[in-house]
């Protein structure tokens, strides 16, 4: 009686493709090792029973070298064999390396089924395999697939119920090698092709120098397109829908509560010069949506668009290849790239995909990197919309001081965390053109997730906020904190409710410094402080669950210490 | 015959893997990812002086930090 499916693979074989297939549940996948971090789970039809499919993360062997892999390994032996499935997904392009864990799950005496995955690939790859020699000789079904259209998972669905342990003997690793190669032999054979422009581009993308110009130029390509396309979804669509349509409604609301009233001040927010000001009335119904859906969603669209694209491309294991030797220098290796520009979407994402650094420093290093020194696109899409009225120039500055104080922080980290941060070594997947399918799942699914997180906590944030405001209750906390504010930052006392806010959103936090008159300079180091002072509640809550509550407090008290040393040396500098 | 490290290669020189000395965990990494004694390589690039390799092993491409690269002796023609 089968109870689970499991599948397994390398990593980057497309695991999480067929997982979307068989379940019909959504999950994010990309061109590079390691996109699964967490386990997944969905449902199956078989028959007319349903039964759970868990997507582990991708493993090079039974013997795991990762956080992640230790726990793809440890939940394949937590069920009784007869009461499993194992699917294990093989990257038709590259089946010798594959065929690594193929063996080793056939010596645990695994009930076993091979999806020879991305047949379309290996066909242009000029590879071509003889399925059932290979059935033959492993002695378990073998199915060639290709996931992102679908063709074979069918024809697996049926052959679920011929998964079988085979008697196999233990095997040293060499024996494994030597085994590998003479079937290799018997079911693959190549065709010689001409070096093709993707081989060029591949190729060129890892050299010292071709590698860096293209690293560059890709990552200036990227943040334009960012912008260009944020900034067209606010003009064009935002903007118009707000004060075209929304506008009016809410005025007329207005005029029904009264000014005066309190409803009036919590849903609308004060009127600016007798109107309503989305970015200055600061209430439930005006500011608060006006925020997420007109400021920031556009640049969430536009930054995920990018990302997904570059993923699906596999731009980013070649990026961090090019910045292995900088990263060594703050304690982590190159791969860590990846994790960070991912906490430039969001830090929640981003701390965890440090589950596939292996060292707990590494790990403790860059969460803290990312949630002190990486700001969030909700918060950029802010500060764009806050300083970038002044000039490029503020905008830039941010940027500028954040990775200031990330390289110094690095570096610090590097000198005084204990413990060891291992070497690179990594897979770097060949480029593929991305499949529009999957990226727009996947940019579906981000937004989705976003509007999900950040919406109650925004309505929470502005509701608080007011709630304080109107009861005066704001004043017993800025008196505290005002002598900081002002002495070391330069700030006035209200800018205090803005920093309290950060804790909730920073988007938000961001907002409520809109209606104060602040200078230039106040405003570029309150956007500082509001980047550098993590966690927005999510960042604080997942970087508990990663890292427990020692590290936690740790980064908070680093956060502390370079949130004010950071705000008062800008504070001076800038006289 | 030559022994030299994956660093020392040149770019697109071939050399079989002679020796590998590295602890059980990563030699075991190594072995899984299809890095073992006797198997063919060709060096793909490095970066810098004290930057990553890339190397080709069978159809994967993988990137190996210096420290590792250094690890890993290959006997050239």
């Amino acid at each position: 009686m089968i109870k689970k499916i499991f599948l397994i693979g390398n990593p980057n074989v497309g695991k999480s493709v067929v997982f979307s297939r068989l379940t019909g549940v959504r999950v994010i996948s990309s061109n590079y090792a390691g996109t699964t971090v967490e386990i997944m789970r969905g449902f199956l039809k078989l028959g007319d029973r349903e039964i759970e499919v868990v997507d582990l993360p991708g493993t090079y062997s039974l013997e795991p070298a990762s956080k992640s892999e230790e726990v793809a390994v440890s939940l394949l032996n937590e069920y009784p064999k007869d009461e499993i499935v194992v699917i294990n997904i093989v990257d038709s392009t590259n089946l010798e390396r594959n065929l690594y864990l193929t063996l080793q799950l056939l010596e645990a005496g695994l009930p076993l089924v091979v999806s020879l995955n991305m047949c379309d690939e290996a066909k242009h790859h000029g590879v071509s395999l003889e399925v059932d020699k290979l059935e033959k000789i492993l002695g378990v079904p073998v199915i060639s697939t290709c996931a992102i259209t679908g063709s074979g998972i069918k024809l697996l669905l049926e052959r679920i119920h011929e998964a079988k342990p085979v008697l196999r003997d233990k095997f040293s690793h060499r024996q494994r090698w030597q085994d590998i190669g003479a079937i290799i032999e018997q079911v693959q054979s190549l065709t010689h092709r001409h070096h093709t422009l993707r081989e060029i581009l591949e190729d060129a993308s890892v050299r010292p120098f071709s590698g860096a110009l293209i690293a560059i130029g890709v990552l200036f390509v990227s943040f334009q397109v960012v912008r260009f396309i944020g900034e067209n979804l606010i003009s064009r669509i935002a903007d118009p829908v707000f004060l075209n349509f929304y506008q009016p409604l809410l005025a007329k609301f207005s005029s029904f509560l009264g000014n005066e009233s309190f409803m009036h001040h919590l849903l609308i927010g004060d009127l600016i010069n007798g109107r309503i000001d989305f970015k200055q009335s600061l209430g439930l119904l005006t500011t608060a949506p006006y925020i997420e859906f007109a400021m920031v969603l556009p640049y969430i669209i536009s930054f995920y668009f990018v990302l997904g694209l570059l993923e699906d491309i596999g731009f980013l294991p070649r990026l961090a290849m090019l910045m292995d030797n900088l990263l060594h220098h703050l304690g982590l290796h190159g791969f860590a790239i990846i994790p960070v520009l991912l906490g430039f979407g969001c830090n929640v994402p981003g701390i965890l995909a440090t589950r596939n650094l292996e060292s707990r420093r590494e790990r403790f290093i860059a969460a803290t990197l990312i949630s002190i020194g990486v700001p969030c696109v909700a918060l950029q899409a802010m500060i764009f919309g806050l300083l970038g009225r002044f000039s490029g120039f503020y905008v830039f500055g941010v940027y500028l001081v954040l990775l200031v104080v990330w390289l110094v922080l690095g570096i610090i980290l590097n000198h005084t965390a204990k413990g060891y941060s291992p070497e690179f070594l990594v897979e770097i997947p060949p480029y593929r053109l991305p499949s529009l399918a999957p990226l727009w799942h996947k940019l579906f699914l981000r937004i989705k997730g976003f509007l999900i997180e950040a919406a109650p906590l925004v309505l929470l944030g502005v509701l608080l906020v007011n709630v304080l405001l109107y009861f005066k209750l704001f004043d017993f906390f800025t008196g505290i904190f005002a002598p900081v504010v002002k002495g070391l930052f330069g700030l006035p006392k209200e800018a205090i409710v803005s920093l309290v806010m950060g804790l909730f959103r920073k988007d938000v936090a961001v907002g409520m410094l809109m209606p104060l008159a602040l200078t230039v300079k106040q405003l570029f180091i309150t956007s500082v402080l509001l980047a550098i002072s993590f966690p927005c509640l999510a960042t604080f809550f997942v970087f508990f669950k990663e890292l427990g509550l020692k590290d936690l407090i740790k980064a908070s008290l680093i956060m502390l210490a370079v949130g004010l040393v950071t705000g008062s040396l800008l504070n001076f500098a800038m006289r | 015959m030559k022994k030299i490290s994956l660093r020392q290669m040149k770019e697109k020189q071939k050399g079989v893997i002679c020796d590998i000395s590295a602890g059980m965990r990563l030699q075991n990494k190594f072995m899984s990812m299809g890095i073992y004694h006797g198997r063919e390589i060709t060096k793909i690039s490095s970066i810098g002086l004290r930057g990553p390799v890339a190397i080709k092993v069978g159809r994967s491409v993988l990137v190996l930090g210096h420290g590792v690269a250094n690890k890993v002796m290959v006997e050239i023609q």
